[in-house]
């Protein structure tokens, strides 16, 4: 693309990786969550991939990374909902909810202007399952621009 | 009133952009004019008081599929039935 397209993407990829990193961590208290937050990022990645030729891209953003993040985020969620069993509760029991520590305070009763370090479990899940689609959206995208270049390829082959 | 106003003013972008998506044989504007329909959609969806239905409508309809067909666009032709 040109000059300008490039140096728009340049200029708004990190605000959008912050604002959708804001709507993950955000989840369980404002409007949005693990995959409106992924959907988010993976939209800034997405302009940098449009933005920029496959060669360019393949090497800041690789194929590799995008699929460990893919594993780490389902093996996070599965994770989660696991560790459970080893307070003798059932399969997605909200154990860190009220206990204090980590996501752990207390829900006041009312109308009040939300506290984030609550939620319990609730937030680790919402990360995960925002890296897990940050992963496999950006993914989507780049195997799509691979088999434009194989395309070229061939046609410059044939000609 | 302003709201009626405001939401009358966006029922008709919808169909406007859904006519100029159909009519345009620059598959780029068209592209471009689909993105601005997923917008005006998004913003229907915060009006009626749905705001998560609206960021994925705005990251997923206006953001990913506009670069995927921007992608196929770079792989085929950028007019319909050819160059004009």
């Amino acid at each position: 693309m040109s000059k300008l397209v490039r140096f728009a993407a340049d200029i708004l990829y990190p605000v959008v990786l912050i604002f959708g990193l804001y709507i993950v961590a955000h989840g369980h208290i404002t409007p949005g969550g693990g995959f409106q937050g992924g959907a988010v990022i993976a939209t800034g990645v997405a302009l940098v991939i449009v933005a920029y030729s496959y060669k360019e891209v393949i090497g800041w953003i690789g194929k590799g990374g995008l699929m460990a993040r893919e594993v780490i985020g389902l093996m996070g969620f599965i994770g989660v909902a696991l560790f459970a069993f080893l307070f003798g509760m059932p399969f997605f029991y909200n154990y860190l909810a009220g206990q204090g520590g980590l996501f752990g305070v207390p829900v006041a009763f009312g109308p009040n202007p939300g506290e984030l370090n609550t939620g319990g479990t609730v937030p680790l899940m919402n990360f995960a399952v925002g890296i897990e689609v940050w992963g496999g959206l950006s993914l989507v995208i780049l195997y799509l621009l691979s088999g434009l270049i194989e395309k070229k390829d061939q046609e410059e082959e044939g000609s | 009133m302003i709201y009626e106003i405001f939401h009358i003013l966006i029922l008709a972008g919808l169909v406007i952009a859904a006519a100029l998506t159909f009519w345009f044989r620059d598959l780029l504007a068209a592209v471009l004019a689909a993105a601005f329909f997923s917008f005006l959609i998004s913003l229907e969806f915060y009006i009626l008081q749905a705001p998560d239905v609206a960021i994925s409508q705005a990251a997923i309809g206006a953001g990913l599929s506009t670069a995927i067909f921007i992608i196929a666009i770079r792989a085929t032709g950028r007019f319909e039935g050819g160059a004009p």
